[in-house]
């Protein structure tokens, strides 16, 4: 056995001890001193840790693992292993994960202190470091949804963590759902695959790739290209994963959960499985010029239509969520361009910048006592120091301040769909500058509203804001260097880089379509970087100096500014046209009309049918002598009449 | 396989015997009852081991076969055997008997000499009904199994339970009526009821087609099938908890089985021929069944529809009629026993508590029962398919074959796992999350009784999803045998899949 497969194991080990022994040893320790608990995770995710650094420098070293553990399900000649692939890109995924997990495991020590339910937590981080690594790890289609729908529970549990609020409770039960329709999809994907390839295994899949390229497939009367049909199926699990166009109403509800939850899952590694998946079998979507445009537009428009959202929303959590939703767009945009490369290195710089986000948002909260109207906070600056430092670094990252690591990949993500010369590529990039503006200003709208100006929540609060303890400071320091120094693996030649990240993954997801003229190169550049500083210079004129505007502007354009603060009432048309519709459709027509009336209606009816024909029968026997007499006469005239008949020959 | 001592008869015949030594016990001594059932129950598992450790997996022929002489003028025989499409029923039975047993032990105070009587009797007779190889045999195993059965939904149900108990009795007798002439009619062609060698014989199809009807009327109604599926919810609802899991893990599993056992290899143009009707039918099962989940307020009512819909699942993949789809259905049937019995089970440990089946009435159960919300956390996820669970790799299996044999019967019943999902989370909603409901507040946890319980379920719920390849491999000689039957000559699965590929399905046309 080697060591990488103690990269989930571990994990799963400390879940599985935390969750049957982790109350027991609360409960020896004493409530105050929950030794047991986080020390059991910590040490599961820090070997994890660890041993993913040196799986690295394996793959470094040019040592690119794939090896089977055991055969899962055999059937036919349907062979699904548990196995493992350790490639580049598997190798960019494991220091995400196993890092942005170890310091919200740190993290939470202190975030999470005093919750009842504090074992129980730390066992579903735990869980889900397992998941998540089983995800990457996987060497094929079916270990790769094993690890998508682990991963989804997690969510599902920890989103619904506080479960007696109803809220949690139902934002847990969305995010399940919301998932499964993308998984209707993704489950159908796969057994495509393996109907077309006869296989699961990611080599093999794309080993058989070139013979099946032009084979089509009829899908409802429609004559079909079948890698597009492939690639689009996929495509549907994706974007439910990572909250894309139109199923993302589930992310914003995800901010139910405890808040390391939304850095760790909502932000920097579940939500971008999506993105992974796409960029693992960038072969199937290179193959389908279809889907790449679609998976770009699904990400320009995404990444849009989330910023503008964020503009106007008031809850901290919320801003940083459709954040998220419009980045994990940008991924989208770059993959469908065939940028893999630079949608996976976008994914890792914001990894830390907004997993940095949400950890300080989840400071603010702990000082504000759980308020997250940012209406309500600011001038925390001098309370809270090094949250506010951190927050600043984060935020000048992701709006892509030049030398920070968010400006090196947004940048490359831009340049890429300018140059790739795809059909809508054009829109696409024009997409993603104004939300690159849009960004930048709704980053530093939250920045300006919660830690600059006059403080403008409950009085007696004042005495509560402080910093937060060591153990949460110490995570969003870390953080910080990775916001702010992640990206110097990838600067581009233009400005005088090796653009090592992208070299790195070459191997696995190929080169961009182009690399785009060295005009084009400095024209993107030069744009972005005047859309970032025009976005900040903007938000700081509106909530630093006129801090009146912004209330005129939303009351002068108030249709607009309810649409967006409603967020195009998506969710109240999913709850008419989907929700409404499956429980009218399951009360009415089948639970009562077929079921009750229809079929019960037979089942009853029967036998009242045969009851009603035997009471009419019954009354034959009526035991009146006269009556058996009549009927006698009756018969005999009747047979007298017979024979006479035929002896007359009548009939 | 053969052993030296008729292991399959003992399997049968000790609960029989067991149940019938109880009728003499004197109705004072309840304790002892209980524990003489306890013992007799465990005893038929730790016997059944055996059968399990020494099956060869590697032969499609009955193993432990027994036979004996009985009324030889109707050519019918005592003949007993398993293969791989029976044998993990007949371990399900025996390890179903124990729970039933365990968990009426406090939960069953009427006539309780009476209850562990019938409980006894149904185990050997469903027993005998995965294990008979002769026609006549199974069918005394078939309706013998049916009155035990009806009393004990009639006599310990719930207040509706008369009206639910001759539901059940007719229902099913008017299918096993039509399915007795079948039979008369088979052997007066054959002149023989034993199994194999009617195998051998060479039906006419229009023969076949009738016989196929006629048998479907007994499996339909006892899968059940939509729309003969009526009386599943109300026998469901009203029985007491033991009858509840006998109904669920096994009882409605003859169905499938029957299909397996008789109707695919005995009426193989037949079966094929109508295998069309059969996934249509399934389908709606899976949709239909799921759907109606939505609107139920009862819990057991609500599981009971959801069986609806997962034995759908079974007969869809029985009728897919490939690898995939038989394989993943028989294993669909292990996994819907062991799932719905975890669940039935659990609603009769709350039930004890509250006697209140209504949804309405719970609600944060999870702060009050945290150990027993997990058991039913696990057994939720394994009803709604979450990989790493038994049900994943029977539903992918089967919509799997599904897929292969007719995409959009696949793609339907993958909209299976979107419902199941909607209707099983919502219900853990309602009882488990949120505030505490008044009513079931300070309630007590699961005992260790009902933890033991519960936990061999549990346990197969991972064992199956993690390493199914143990299960799997049990069928997977004897499925090949059935499919080579029905497609006669080796079914080639390659050329199944090349068929769907460059054939791009003609029924979608």
């Amino acid at each position: 056995m080697q060591y990488y497969v103690l990269i989930p194991l571990l994990p799963l080990s400390a879940f599985v001890l935390n969750i049957l022994f982790g109350k027991k040893i609360t409960n020896i320790f004493g409530e105050s001193f929950k030794i047991g608990a986080h020390w059991i995770s910590l040490l599961g995710v820090a070997s994890a840790f660890v041993l993913s650094i040196i799986a690295v420098k394996d793959v470094m070293d040019g040592h690119v693992v794939n090896a089977d553990l055991y055969t899962w399900i055999t059937s036919g000649n349907l062979r699904v292993s548990i196995g493992f692939l350790i490639d580049q890109l598997t190798a960019v995924m494991l220091v995400v994960v196993t890092s942005v997990s170890l310091l919200v495991h740190v993290y939470s020590i202190g975030y999470m202190h005093g919750d009842k339910g504090y074992y129980r937590f730390f066992s579903f981080l735990s869980l889900f470091t397992f998941s998540m690594l089983m995800l990457v790890m996987a060497n094929n289609f079916l270990q790769l949804y094993f690890g998508w729908e682990m991963v989804g529970l997690c969510s599902y549990f920890l989103i619904g963590f506080w479960y007696e609020k109803k809220s949690a409770a139902s934002a847990a039960k969305k995010a399940f759902v919301v998932n499964r329709f993308g998984d209707f999809g993704f489950s159908l994907g796969v057994m495509l695959v393996f109907l077309t390839f006869g296989t699961l295994h990611y080599a093999d899949v794309f080993q058989g790739l070139p013979g099946i390229i032009g084979q089509k497939i009829t899908v409802l009367g429609f004559r079909t290209d079948l890698v597009t049909v492939i690639a689009l199926l996929l495509t549907c699990g994706a974007i439910g994963k990572s909250a894309q166009l139109p199923l993302h109403a589930w992310l914003p509800d995800a901010m139910e959960g405890p808040t390391p939850v939304s850095a760790l899952i909502h932000a920097a590694t579940m939500v971008t499985a999506g993105v992974f998946m796409i960029a693992r079998t960038a072969p199937i979507f290179n193959a389908s010029r279809t889907a790449m445009v679609c998976v770009m537009l699904i990400g320009g428009c995404t990444a849009f239509f989330a910023a503008t959202i964020a503009l106007v929303q008031n809850d901290i959590k919320r801003v940083i969520a459709y954040s998220t939703i419009s980045q994990l767009g940008y991924m989208f945009m770059a993959c469908g361009a065939g940028a893999y490369a630079f949608g996976i290195f976008h994914l890792y710089t914001h990894a830390f910048f907004k997993a940095l986000l949400f950890l300080c948002a989840g400071s603010v909260m702990h000082a504000m006592q759980g308020e997250l109207n940012i209406q309500k906070m600011g001038g925390l600056k001098k309370y809270m120091p090094v949250t506010y430092w951190t927050m600043l670094l984060a935020s000048l990252s992701i709006s892509g301040v030049p030398g920070l690591s968010g400006f090196f990949s947004k940048d490359e993500i831009l340049l890429k769909t300018l140059a790739s010369g795809l059909p809508f590529s054009g829109v696409v990039w024009v997409l993603g500058m104004l939300t690159a503006f849009l960004t930048a200003f709704y980053s530093f709208r939250v920045i300006f509203l919660t830690f600059h100006g006059k403080f403008r929540g409950h009085g007696e609060l004042t005495h509560h804001l402080h910093e937060s303890p060591p153990s949460m400071a110490f995570p969003l320091m870390v953080l910080a260097v990775g916001a702010v120094a992640a990206g110097f693996v990838g600067i581009p030649h233009s400005l005088g880089g090796h653009d090592a990240f992208a070299r790195f993954l070459e191997p696995v997801v190929g080169e961009a379509r182009s690399e785009g003229s060295v005009a084009q190169q400095w024209v993107v550049m030069g744009l972005s970087i005047l859309a970032s500083t025009a976005g900040i210079a903007g938000a700081a004129y509106v909530y630093l100096k006129k801090t009146d505007l912004p209330q005129m502007v939303a009351e002068s354009f108030h249709h607009l500014h309810s649409l967006l603060y409603n967020k195009y009432y998506v969710d109240e048309l999913y709850d008419l046209v989907v929700v409404r519709l499956f429980y009218r459709i399951s009360r009415g027509p089948i639970n009562r009309i077929v079921d009750g009336r229809i079929i019960e209606g037979v089942v009853n009816g029967v036998p009242s049918l045969i009851a009603w024909s035997a009471a009419r029968l019954r009354r034959v026997q009526t035991g009146v002598v006269l009556h058996y007499s009549l009927v006698m006469a009756g018969g005999l005239f009747a047979m007298v009449v017979y024979v006479l008949a035929r002896l007359w020959k009548v009939i | 396989m053969r052993f030296d001592y008729p292991i399959l008869s003992i399997l049968i015949f000790l609960p029989v015997v067991s149940g019938i030594l109880l009728i003499f016990v004197s109705r004072r001594f309840e304790r002892a009852i209980k524990w003489f059932a306890l013992t007799a129950a465990t005893l038929t598992f730790l016997f059944s081991l055996p059968l399990f450790m020494n099956f060869d997996k590697g032969t499609s022929r009955m193993q432990f076969i027994e036979r004996h002489a009985w009324i030889d003028d109707w050519g019918t025989s005592y003949f007993l055997g398993v293969d791989g499409i029976s044998i993990l029923m007949v371990l399900l039975s025996t390890l179903t008997g124990i729970l039933c047993v365990s968990i009426s032990w406090y939960s069953v105070k009427d006539k309780v000499k009476e209850f562990y009587i019938a409980l006894l009797l149904v185990e050997g007779f469903m027993i005998g009904v995965f294990c008979s190889l002769d026609l006549f045999l199974f069918y005394i195993f078939w309706e013998a199994m049916l009155i035990p059965m009806y009393l004990i939904v009639g006599v310990w149900g719930g207040p509706n339970r008369i009206y639910a108990a001759i539901k059940f009795f007719i229902y099913t007798l008017v299918g096993s009526v039509l399915m007795l002439v079948g039979l008369i009619v088979l052997h007066h062609v054959a002149d023989t009821f034993d199994l194999l060698k009617l195998m051998n014989t060479q039906l006419p199809y229009n023969l076949q087609l009738i016989l196929f009807w006629a048998f479907f009327a007994a499996f339909a109604v006892k899968v059940p099938m939509f729309p003969v599926h009526t009386w599943l919810p109300d026998a469901h609802t009203e029985a007491p908890t033991a009858g509840s899991v006998l109904l669920a893990a096994i009882l409605i599993k003859m169905g499938a089985y029957g299909f397996l056992r008789f109707s695919l290899p005995l009426f193989p143009q037949a079966s094929v021929a109508m295998a069309p009707v059969m996934l249509v039918l399934s389908v709606i099962a899976i949709v239909y069944g799921g759907l109606i989940c939505l609107a139920q307020s009862d819990l057991k009512r609500l599981i009971a529809y959801s069986s609806v819909s997962h034995m759908g699942f079974v007969t869809l993949g029985i009728f897919a009629m490939n690898g995939y789809g038989v394989q993943g259905g028989l294993l669909q049937m292990i996994n819907h026993g062991v799932v719905t019995g975890g669940l039935f089970l659990s609603i009769g440990i709350v039930y004890e508590r509250t006697h209140t089946r209504q949804i309405a009435d719970y609600g944060g159960l999870a702060s009050v029962m945290p150990i027993f919300a997990a058991f039913f956390m696990v057994f939720t996820l394994a009803s709604i398919g979450l990989p790493g669970t038994n049900g994943f790799v029977g539903e992918f299996l089967v919509i799997l074959g599904g897929f292969s044999r007719n995409r959009l019967s696949g793609v339907l019943a993958a909209t299976g796992i979107i419902i199941g999902a909607i209707y099983m989370l919502w219900l853990y909603q309602r009882v488990f999350f949120t505030s505490v409901n008044e009513r079931i507040a300070g309630l007590k946890d699961v005992s260790l009784r009902e933890g033991l319980t519960l936990l061999p379920l549990l346990i197969l719920v991972i064992w199956i999803g993690v390493y199914p390849d143990f299960f799997l491999s049990f069928m997977g000689t004897s499925v090949n045998s059935l499919l080579a039957r029905l497609h006669q000559g080796p079914l080639d699965q390659s050329n199944v899949m090349n068929g769907v590929i460059s054939g791009a399905g003609a029924f979608v046309k």
